[in-house]
């Protein structure tokens, strides 16, 4: 493994590790079931230095923007250490983000070179003025009749001399990245070298990635946690990227199988998806099979309850590790509040699902749960170099998280103001709200803004609530606080708010709220519901954007079309 | 573009994977609302009209489309 201490950048990190691991499997590209196309990590190295040759040609040099916006696949680690090459400051935008809203942070960043593919291009406006002085794009066919500015990716020239390496300082910053869970305007991270290769090199102690071990990459690049996981952790160990371009979930396992699969990073929204794929699957079985398997989970939830042993749970439940592929190590869950019931399941599987918690503002993770013993109730314990205060606790030990970290990034583009706000006195506030227990494991309840005060002096977060209705019989559900969504009313007066979109036929939606309202005690209840017809506005890790959705919902609906539900 | 005989066998289908009644379904509604399934489900849907058409859809042509109409529509482009 490349040790992180001696290095200033990430292109000069990235560009030793494409030399020490010049034979192994660095990335491997699927389109469905087969695979189609492979990269040495040389081969990586003369894919992207012809390309930071281009940039260089193009006027890319020392915190020159270079952004990215295209799919997971090898043309974007390539791209991204060719920009790194460069000492350029690398621009990951979302490519499920709407054209409108990628043309948004194009233009609030201004960069110079834009690297995207074919599918994500054709929905750009085609005669508007230039993205960027440059815009490479991938998969456009040829003869494709393109604006002045815009080349195919592919007709990188062969015949110009090699790339200058531009070297950059720890505290130069690296990326610009768009943090997904807030607000329309554009909030543009800065991060440091130094804010990536601390991180790297924490991490990298708690979850090593080296040779032979295989990464599947399904969160968008442009996430932290894949970024940092499914690019700079295996390029610097030497592992493998595994990209694919169907996130079909049969797709997805046969892969997983194929590849062998040892690493990967989810939602829990995917972590629901598989859990419901196992189930599925138990359903077929017959009933004998079903009492053997519910044995064996608990036989296993036993025998790994101080760590996971992953031989015999392998062991002991073949057939599901199987639909997993068989060889996986660690699955990484985190940017968003995961079901502890469903980590448990999965765990009690022999399924190690690693919780962690971090926000774009201070790198990939700031706390993970290490598996000594497994907790699926926390987010874990902080990583090395992470100091965390709960400041502004309630009588109850719960407050909002405050972090120390190098990892903590260097302000976002343009906002001073929104900087100083963020960063005091070099504490991060990270505007969500939690408590420590004994064992220093975090505990999120929610976060800051959106939440009620009750009559008795209690905060009430509603992230913290929505467990309780897990399996609603609705399309999707989220709980809002009354007064984040329609401001002004008495504090006394703010309630809960369940937000349900489209309850199934003959669904005694009001009926179903107040029995799984029991499960919550009396001050945490949700007191309305609302009917939503569309679907939630959701981030990339498909967090509801709480804010954007309290927008529409105050656009939409008075108050008062909240149904009260009765006392009960 | 869309033509009647590609909806209705689309709604077969979709009455068939999600185990829904058939006539319940209709051209506009939203398909994930009304047969209340997330994306990733949308996606197996996605491999059903790929082997019943003999076509193939990637995957990100699904961003926008919340219709049975809408996703009628881009078969059609293919067929």
């Amino acid at each position: 493994m490349i040790s992180a201490e001696k290095y200033t950048s990430l292109g000069e990190l990235l560009r030793d590790s494409v030399i020490q691991w010049k034979t192994e499997t660095a990335l491997i590209e699927a389109n469905r079931k087969q695979e189609t196309r492979r990269y040495t990590y040389l081969e990586v190295k003369r894919a992207a230095e012809p390309l930071a040759r281009r940039f260089e040609d193009a006027g890319v040099g020392a915190d020159s923007r270079v952004a990215i916006c295209m799919g997971n696949r090898a043309a974007w680690p390539i791209s991204a250490y060719a920009a790194f090459f460069r000492g350029a400051v690398l621009v990951p935008i979302d490519y499920k983000l709407t054209a409108r809203e990628q043309l948004t942070l194009l233009g609030h960043c201004q960069p110079q070179v834009v690297v995207t593919e074919w599918s994500t291009y054709q929905d750009w406006p085609a005669n508007s003025a230039p993205i960027a002085p440059h815009v490479y794009v991938l998969d456009a066919p040829k003869g494709s009749e393109l604006p002045p500015f815009v080349e195919r990716w592919e007709d990188t020239p062969s015949d110009r001399p090699a790339p200058t390496f531009v070297p950059r300082a720890r505290t130069d910053q690296a990326t610009l990245v768009y943090s997904s869970g807030t607000s329309g305007q554009p909030k543009g991270c800065m991060l440091s070298h130094d804010n990536y290769l601390e991180q790297y090199r924490t991490l990298i102690k708690l979850f090593p990635l080296v040779v032979g071990d295989r990464y599947f990459s399904i969160l968008p690049t442009n996430h932290a946690i894949d970024f940092m996981c499914g690019f700079i952790g295996p390029f610097a160990g030497g592992a493998t990227v595994v990209h694919q371009r169907s996130l079909r979930p049969e797709f997805i396992n046969d892969s997983m199988e194929r590849f062998e699969i040892t690493h990967m990073s989810v939602v829990p929204l995917i972590l629901e998806a598989f859990e419901r794929r196992v189930r599925e699957k138990l359903e077929d079985e017959s009933e004998l099979a079903q009492h053997v398997f519910e044995g064996l989970k608990q036989l296993n939830a036993a025998l790994t309850v101080r760590g996971p042993r992953a031989t015999v749970s392998r062991r002991l439940l073949k057939p599901v590790h199987d639909a997993f592929g068989g060889h996986l190590k660690v699955l990484f869950c985190g940017g968003a509040y995961v079901d502890r019931a469903r980590a448990q399941y999965f765990y009690d599987l022999g399924i190690p699902v690693v919780i962690g918690y971090g926000l774009t503002e201070a790198g990939t993770v700031l706390t993970v749960n290490d598996l000594k013993p497994f907790r699926p109730d926390t987010v874990g314990t902080t990583l090395e170099g992470v100091e965390l205060e709960i400041r502004n606790e309630s009588e109850d030990g719960v407050g909002e998280v405050w972090v120390k970290s190098r990892t903590v990034f260097m302000g976002y583009l343009g906002e001073p103001e929104l900087t100083r706000e963020a960063i005091v006195d070099g504490w991060l506030r990270t505007g969500d709200v939690g408590w420590l227990d004994a064992a220093g494991h975090l505990h999120l309840v929610g976060r800051s803004k959106n939440m009620i005060v009750t009559p008795g002096g209690k905060n009430i977060y509603p992230e913290d609530v929505e467990g309780a209705f897990e399996g609603l019989d609705v399309e999707e559900f989220v709980v809002v606080s009354s007064g984040y969504v329609w401001p002004g009313g008495k504090i006394a007066d703010e309630m809960l708010v369940l937000v349900a979109r489209d309850p199934k036929a003959g669904v005694d939606l009001l009926a179903e709220v107040t029995a799984k309202n029991q499960r919550l005690v009396d001050f945490k209840r949700v007191r309305g519901v609302l009917v939503w017809d569309d679907e939630f506005p959701r981030t990339a890790s498909m967090k509801v954007k709480r804010d954007v959705f309290a927008q529409q919902l105050r656009g939409a609906r008075q108050r008062s079309a909240v149904v009260m539900l009765g006392e009960s | 573009m869309s033509d009647e005989n590609t909806t209705s066998r689309l709604l077969d289908l979709a009455a068939k994977r999600f185990k829904k009644e058939r006539s319940t379904l209709t051209a506009d509604d939203d398909m994930f609302g009304k047969l209340g399934i997330d994306s990733f489900q949308a996606m197996e849907l996605l491999t059903d009209v790929e082997d019943e058409f003999g076509i193939e859809i990637p995957d990100y042509e699904l961003k926008g489309v919340t219709t049975f109409s809408a996703l009628s529509a881009i078969i059609g482009k293919r067929l």
